[in-house]
């Protein structure tokens, strides 16, 4: 018998090309996203005089750049931006890959458009030079962001080198919570574990709630597997997993739809199988949940209070702390609840995809907006999807800009920021110090929160307004 | 890109932790030319300089010891968060060839390697020795040796550290990936050749 391996061990093993003595491994990569920041790379690889190896398994699309306020390059906020995406545009056509380009309505956020296209499978190891690509685990693949070279590296030799990382399970026993979302969950395993927890690792996610959760749910507990440091974030592929990929334009279908599905059937890790290491969480601990700080592992339920440094013992935990508060302009003890915010956004590759519009759209309906706040929605084809359904017009009705998909105020790049000194309720997975703008103050949140502190104007427990509504109706 | 074999230089002590890279290089330089001559200033800009473009004097690497640094030690989970290798070429553009740390996030540590710079992982009481030994003597220097995986501390003590011999080797020749991947060529065109066969569904 066998010895039991992990659904990441599996994976792995079936892409190695090489495995060399000192410990590097040469492994084959079997879908590559690019996107507009991916210039340089093209550039690289321009310098070698090296074809793209695989153009069939390398597929681009603009995002970082790209503008919401219409999707034109004569909406750009500059030149330099738009001359971005026509940098993309060029290189997809000079190396022969696919590309769906601005007025293309399938354009998207990369991790959006690589799940919704059917491009992202189980069993794949898919890379993109960008952190958030650890997203399309969720579907039961490997997943990691790259650096440049090694985009170029990629697009060159179609396999990258890797020290093959140790494995992390990390398990949450019991239900889901009333109220609680995919994005509190990672957002609380987070805070609980730190976020380097999972350098060197590859995580898996483990226990009824993921089981439970859509596909599209456990596409944001993945994203977000980098803010705890982890090389990739996995959940084993089920029939939720089958349901969500099957009939998606790049995916098998009819005979080779079979012969996947009974790979794909392989790919859970073996009973008995360990992992290098063991994180349990209760699921019953688990709220709401709100970031006070500048890292992702400044979080807590938002029925708490912002934290004491005083009361750590750890001293750089302690300076940590403190810089955060002096960024963010909050004092000690004050209650999360009373945190007044200055714009809202519900966009980004963590909370863009239709199930987080409706869950947003469904607190907002039938109240206002008490400041700015925007809708991005993560492809053109969750936009036209949400128009279908009306949800255009709860948020619009609501007050909310309704806008053109992109990564947008997540950060920053396309020019969509946040003034410095305001505060935002932001759907995103990064509230690092000048993310959405120099000297933005960001809160994390999920998509019902952010609508909930989006028409209070402040950060709200969104339990509470939900139960307000009911009884209205 | 550059060899590295040996480095003495001034060191700066970074005491913060979590460095994420948006710290490192905020994303609106992103766009910038690599040969921009105004790269170095990119580097920490945020936290380095006031909205006027002054220094802010009690920002590191401001201070007179360190100006001239070119070794960072800093805490734990240096260069976490966003991909982007000009994180690493920011660094570069200020002299900065070697960052020790107590533990890095991955894909910057691989983008340090992949431009010739040494990101060194030490445990979480020596980087904080260094810093403290940094603090105490401003300015002083330390010496790297990569080909003995040896540097001296400010407190002239010496100290290994681990390196793993691919990027080690790639370091101390100048060496670049794609050429060492490409005498892999056979092993690369055998694994495709079986692997489209086993897994035809990836292949309509």
């Amino acid at each position: 018998m066998a010895q039991p391996r992990t659904m990441f061990e599996k994976i792995w093993d079936s892409h190695v090309i090489v495995d060399r003595d000192d410990g590097q491994t040469l492994v084959y990569v079997d879908r590559h996203l690019c996107h507009d920041g991916s210039f340089f790379a093209f550039d690289l690889l321009r310098d070698t005089g090296l074809p793209v190896r695989r153009p069939d398994q390398t597929f681009t699309v603009p995002d970082h750049y790209v503008p919401t306020r219409g999707h034109s390059l004569d909406d750009s906020a500059d030149e330099e931006r738009a001359e971005m995406i026509v940098k993309l545009d060029r290189n997809a056509k000079e190396f022969g890959v696919t590309i769906f380009g601005l007025s293309d309505r399938r354009q998207g956020i990369v991790h959006i458009v690589g799940p919704e296209q059917g491009i992202s499978q189980p069993g794949m190891l898919i890379v993109c030079g960008d952190s958030h690509t650890s997203t399309h685990g969720a579907l039961g693949a490997i997943a990691f962001g790259i650096g440049a070279s090694e985009v170029s590296h990629v697009l060159a030799t179609q396999s990258i080198w890797q020290r093959r990382p140790k494995t992390m399970r990390i398990t949450v026993t019991g239900e889901r919570p009333f109220g609680v979302l995919a994005k509190d969950v990672i957002m609380a395993i987070i805070a609980r574990i730190g976020a380097g927890a999972a350098l060197g690792h590859a995580v898996e996610y483990s226990g009824p709630i993921f089981a439970a959760m859509s596909a599209e749910e456990r596409l944001t507990v993945c994203n977000m597997s980098i803010e705890a440091g982890a090389r990739c974030g996995m959940i084993a592929p089920d029939e939720t997993t089958f349901a969500y990929v099957k009939g998606r334009p790049y995916a098998p279908a009819g005979e080779a739809w079979q012969k996947a599905v009974a790979y794909w059937k392989t790919l859970p890790s073996d009973p008995g199988a360990t992992f290098d290491k063991e994180v349990s969480v209760e699921a019953d601990e688990i709220a709401p949940m709100v970031t006070w700080g500048t890292s992702p592992e400044d979080a807590l339920p938002i029925t708490g209070e912002v934290p004491d440094p005083a009361e750590q013992a750890d001293g750089g935990r302690r300076a940590a702390m403190e810089k955060a508060l002096d960024y963010m302009g909050l004092v000690p003890g004050m209650k999360l609840t009373d945190i007044q915010i200055d714009k809202a956004f519900i966009g980004s590759c963590t909370n863009s995809r239709i199930e987080d519009l409706r869950i947003a759209a469904a607190v907002v309906k039938g109240r206002r907006v008490a400041v700015p706040a925007m809708v991005v929605p993560g492809s053109g084809l969750v936009k036209r999807q949400a128009e279908k359904e009306g949800l255009d017009r709860v948020f619009t009705d609501a007050g909310f800009e309704w806008l053109e998909s992109g990564c947008s105020m997540c950060v920053g790049m396309n020019g969509d920021t946040i003034d410095p000194g305001e505060r935002s309720a932001s759907t995103s997975n990064r509230n690092f110090e000048g993310r959405q703008g120099p000297g933005a103050r960001t809160h994390l949140m999920s998509p019902a929160m952010a609508a909930a502190a989006a028409v209070s104007g402040r950060l709200t427990d969104v339990r509470e307004l939900s139960s307000t509504s009911s009884e209205e109706d | 890109m550059e060899p590295f074999t040996s480095l003495t230089a001034t060191a700066a002590p970074f005491d913060a932790v979590n460095v994420d890279t948006d710290q490192i290089i905020p994303s609106r330089f992103m766009r910038k030319p690599r040969d921009d001559e105004n790269y170095h200033t990119f580097l920490f800009h945020d936290i380095r300089y006031d909205e006027d473009g002054s220094e802010k004097p009690d920002f590191i690497l401001n201070q007179a010891p360190y100006r001239d640094a070119r070794i960072l030690v800093a805490g734990h989970n240096f260069g976490c968060g966003s991909s982007r290798e000009v994180a690493v070429l920011a660094l570069m553009a200020n002299g900065f060839r070697a960052v020790i740390a107590s533990s890095f996030g991955d894909i910057f540590f691989n983008n340090c390697f992949n431009n010739g710079v040494l990101p060194i992982r030490v445990a979480d009481e020596t980087a904080a020795r260094l810093r403290a030994g940094l603090h105490a003597s401003p300015g002083a220097s330390m010496t790297i040796e990569l080909e003995p995986q040896t540097f001296t501390g400010p407190d002239g003590a010496t100290y290994e550290f681990d390196v793993d011999p691919f990027r080690k080797h790639c370091l101390l020749g100048g060496l670049d990936a794609i050429g060492l991947t490409l005498e892999y060529e056979n092993e690369i065109k055998a694994f495709e050749d079986r692997y489209r066969q086993e897994r035809s569904w990836l292949y309509p």
